[in-house]
């Protein structure tokens, strides 16, 4: 226990502890005039920060080569979650079939579905080397079908649902591990160029849900649709922006108090911040999460192998990807696509995946006392 | 790989930089704006209805005043909610009301882009009246079952009330719903004081400010401005009198009836004759001005202004016009002593006198022999002002001198009392090629018209020693708290071009009408020793119906003119109706 209390890293636990307090805050603020049960959220939100802050130090104390057994059959069962989700076991809200409802608790496997992605690319990527001669398996060019793959399975099962934000999500964290494992730029730039082919291929062939399709054509004119889908846009810009430099205060908020945001303590939680705590509050919430992926980045360029790097590369990938793209959605800089901030949302799977992820980024951390001598690092730290 | 962690740790940093700057720029530089569209949607502005200010007559007895009544609205949000949108509800309120399903449907149907008939043009967030000065039993049964109807309110709200009925109704006119404007607000006046005076009985409406959720429920108040009560306006009306002079209109038309007579309308003016101020001013038919109360009923209106039910919304005192008859004669002795006829002259009255190639004929083509111009009033002959109207139109054919002086006495022109909607009457130009004209002129016949107040302050004018007000109904503003606001004085309008003995000696020979004149039977017994009443009797013609009935009467103190349309002989009709409302003013106990 003692071990596993100093396994925990301070400069990483205390940001994301912070955040989660943060959020519980914003969340009660943000149902307090609920029409159904008030304090509720409250309570489960409470609920969920603490299981998920365990949750955290446990997997800190967790030594590496554990860590890499897992990779395998989390991806399984992640994938098999999804999967499940399909079938009758799962529940549509808001028009995507997102959540598994098991014994009268429901939760969304696409979010612990991202970390396994992450732990499977890692154990995929990070054996590879550029000492194998090309066209061995081991070389890392080698390994880029096999990755690509690896994420098409969950990827794909997250688009049947249909979670466009989740699969965004999903793609960043492929595209980063890649980046992070060294693939080389001219492989990096085709798939790229494959991925827009796609994307317009996808817009032509209608692919993309009616609802969708009107969210990225609001994001182009948030006033096109004023009561429709503009709606949610305009109001989470309008809320953010009449918090001024310093807020309304706390629970002060009339849009807020007034539930003008429609989901607001989900995937709108930013503005329960921007119009009660104002810029300077909402800035310092960003500065903390930066310092999360700041930690998250410093932990990867001191891991002792490529597997654990790749591990903590992938989920600042996926941290940053989904709060850039949460918080670029409140401030009107993307389309609404449903995904929640990271550690600040409402919502069990999420912040108990969030807070496991971090809880992995601990573990990985390279404590100096049961350090292998490997140069580079001590290179770098010098 | 690690250049590569180094790329996503500067990726990552510019990525929060530019989230940083946008939160600023939406914030900060853009705040204000986003601060007001916020405010824009979670911020309702509602008008506090301010009480409207009591009419009260010269003594402060109330002529319109606000009691309060029970009034059902329906409060759209509520009924939203509801899992059939509140239909049941309605149809439960519609047959407790005793009002059509589809009517009140109608009536809580928000105005949209295209406003559909009896629409809710208000704020949303307001409950909807429906159905004001509501019976207390039913409305009692909402407030008792009210789990039977959510969303339905009953509560007391302020209506007008007219403690004294039928009294003065032409004079304090109505509120009802101002249709010109598209925001419902409180009910504006719409005729007699109640409209000249809104301004001051409206009060300052009080504003308040509601924080309300997205679904429209208020949160909590942000600002409120209270409501200034209206000022309460003193009249000079004395609902005595005016009591009075409505009955004896009455008393009048009734008993022509017996006689004969159609006697379809009557107006009958009472005036301060040195002040101007408007004492009692009543029309027949009348009406209960508690027709408006609530709204009024569109088949109550049609009857209201149905000519063959007399027109009753109409003030004949000040909007009906006649021929003045014999009343007129005062203006054509003021204008012959103008031009040059002596006053105490002695004149021959014969049967009849030739004006041109045509007889003009006496009142019953009796001949009086000669006499001065005081005795010409008191047995008011007519062929003395033939010839007057005669020789001057061979004077001065251009501009008849009768017509001109018919102007200096405020005819032809709208008096200026604060009452809306009065009539100007009609004066000719007085350049007739035909001298018959200025034959009928001269006894107030032809092509003449007044309204009995023009009439009215006329005879103030002569009784005053020729001024001539504007007269005015309002005395005094006096605001809510007691303050005076403001005295009204009616304005000179002119002065007589008249001497003071001309009017003085017209005086005197009015004032032998009620002894030995064409009153005299009319005011057969009054007290004429202690309360001297001069006057002139009018018997107008009008083609195709029965004589117009006048009488115009003055004291000292007092100016009181009758009109009953169709009413006969002035000094049979009008004359005993002015008794009767001289008998209010100098207080005489009649048998």
């Amino acid at each position: 226990m003692i071990r596993r209390l100093r396994a925990l890293d301070p400069l990483l636990c205390l940001p994301a502890a912070a955040l989660c307090a943060a959020g519980v805050v914003l969340v009660w603020s943000s149902t307090r005039s609920a029409i159904d049960d008030t304090g509720a959220y409250l309570t489960r939100q409470i609920l969920y920060g603490l299981a998920g802050l365990a949750v955290m130090v446990a997997l800190a104390g967790v030594d590496r080569w554990s860590l890499r057994a897992w990779g395998l059959p989390a991806y399984v069962i992640g994938c098999l979650g999804l999967a499940a989700v399909l079938t009758p076991l799962g529940v549509t809200v808001n028009g995507s079939r997102s959540w598994l409802n098991l014994a009268g608790l429901q939760f969304q496997p696409s979010e612990p579905a991202k970390l396994a992605l992450v732990l499977a690319l890692a154990s995929l990527l990070g054996t590879a080397s550029d000492d194998e001669p090309p066209g061995r398996p081991g070389h890392a060019a080698a390994r880029l079908p096999a990755a690509l793959g690896l994420a098409a399975v969950p990827l794909g099962l997250v688009m049947l649902q249909p979670d466009l934000g989740t699969a965004l999500i999903m793609a960043a964290i492929t595209a980063g591990m890649l980046v992070v494992a060294g693939t080389p730029w001219r492989w990096i730039a085709l798939l790229a160029a494959l991925a827009a082919g796609a994307a317009g291929l996808a817009w032509w062939l209608r692919l993309l849900k009616p609802h969708q399709v009107q969210r990225l054509l609001v994001f182009a004119d948030p006033s096109a649709d004023p009561q429709g889908v503009g709606y949610n846009a305009l109001q989470a810009l309008e809320t953010v922006g009449s918090g001024g430099l310093f807020g309304q205060g706390l629970f002060r908020g009339d849009q807020t108090g007034g539930r003008f945001v429609p989901e607001q303590h989900t995937d709108f939680i930013f503005t329960v911040a921007g119009e009660e705590l104002g810029f300077a509050g909402a800035a310092l919430l960003l500065l903390l999460l930066w310092a999360v992926l700041w930690r998250g980045l410093r932990i990867a360029m001191r891991a002792a192998s490529p597997y654990e790097r790749l591990v903590a590369g992938g989920i600042v990938c996926w941290l940053a990807a989904q709060s850039a793209i949460n918080v670029g959605m409140v401030l009107g800089l993307a389309p609404i696509v449903g995904v929640p901030l990271p550690l600040l949302s409402y919502g069990g799977s999420s912040t108990l995946t969030c807070l496991a992820a971090a809880g992995i980024l601990m573990s990985i951390r390279h404590d100096p006392r049961d350090a292998l001598p490997v140069a580079p690092d001590v290179r770098i730290r010098s | 790989m690690r250049s590569r962690i180094v790329l996503v740790q500067v990726l990552v940093t510019c990525l929060f930089c530019v989230l940083l700057g946008r939160l600023w720029q939406v914030q900060v530089v853009d705040g204000d704006r986003y601060a007001r569209a916020a405010s824009a949607d979670h911020v309702r502005h509602v008008v506090v209805p301010a009480v409207r200010g009591r009419i009260v007559d010269d003594h402060g007895r109330p002529l319109a005043r606000n009691r309060t009544a029970m009034a059902v609205s329906v409060d759209r949000t509520v009924l939203a909610r509801l899992p059939d949108g509140g239909r049941d509800v309605l149809r439960r309120l519609a047959s407790l009301l005793g009002v059509s399903r589809r009517e009140l449907a109608a009536r809580t149907r928000l105005c949209d882009a295209k406003p559909k008939k009896g629409c809710w043009a208000g704020s949303p967030y307001r409950p909807i009246p429906v159905a004001e000065a509501v019976d207390e039993r039913i409305a009692m049964r909402i407030v008792e079952r009210a789990d039977r109807f959510p969303g339905v309110v009953a509560e007391l709200q302020p209506v007008r009330d007219h403690p004294q009925g039928e009294t003065a109704a032409h004079v304090i006119g109505y509120v009802a719903p101002d249709d010109r404007s598209n925001v419902a607000t409180a009910p504006v006046g719409r005729d007699g004081l109640e409209a000249a005076y809104e301004a001051d009985l409206r009060g300052t409406p009080g504003s308040r400010e509601l924080v309300v959720d997205s679904a429209g429920r208020v949160v909590r108040t942000l600002r409120e401005r209270p409501a200034e009560p209206g000022a309460t306006l003193v009249t000079s009306i004395d609902s005595r009198v005016q009591r009075a002079t409505e009955r004896a209109l009455e008393k009048a038309v009734r008993s022509a009836r017996k006689r004969g007579r159609v006697a379809d309308s009557a107006a009958a003016v009472v005036l301060e004759a040195r002040t101007g101020r408007v004492v009692a001013l009543a029309n027949l038919p009348g009406y209960d001005p508690s027709v408006w109360v609530g709204g009024i009923d569109p088949k109550v209106y049609a009857r209201l202004v149905d000519e063959r039910r007399g027109s009753p919304l109409l003030s004949r005192a000040i909007q009906g016009q006649w021929a003045p008859a014999s009343t007129w004669k005062v203006t054509s002795v003021a204008a012959a002593v103008r031009e040059g006829r002596p006053l105490t002259g002695s004149y021959d009255c014969p049967g009849s006198y030739r004006v041109g190639d045509r007889d003009f004929r006496n009142y019953g083509g009796v001949g009086y022999g000669r006499m001065d111009l005081r005795r010409a009033l008191e047995v008011s002959c007519d062929t003395i002002f033939y010839r007057f109207a005669y020789e001057m139109w061979r004077e001065k054919p251009k501009g008849h001198p009768m017509v001109s002086m018919a102007r200096a006495f405020g005819f032809g022109a709208k008096t200026g009392v604060d009452l809306p909607g009065e009539s100007a009457g009609y004066l000719p130009r007085g350049d007739w090629d035909a001298p018959g004209h200025a034959a009928n002129f001269s006894i107030g016949q032809g092509e003449v018209l007044v309204t009995p107040l023009q009439l009215a302050r006329a005879y103030a004018a002569l009784a005053n020693g020729g001024t001539l007000f504007s007269p005015r109904v309002g005395k005094r503003v006096v605001a809510a708290d007691g303050k005076v606001l403001r005295e009204i004085t009616p304005p000179v309008a002119g002065r007589l071009p008249v001497g003071r003995k001309t009017l003085a000696y017209i005086r005197q020979g009015l004032s032998d009408v009620t002894r030995t004149g064409t009153a005299a039977a009319a005011f057969a017994g009054y007290p004429l020793d202690k309360h001297p009443i001069a006057g002139k009797t009018g018997t107008a013609e009008v083609f195709g119906k029965q004589d117009t009935s006048w009488f115009a009467s003055f004291d000292r103190r007092h100016v009181v003119v009758v009109m009953v349309a169709q009413g006969g002989n002035g000094g049979e009709t009008a004359a005993p109706a002015a008794r009767d409302i001289w008998s209010a003013i100098h207080r005489v106990e009649e048998k």
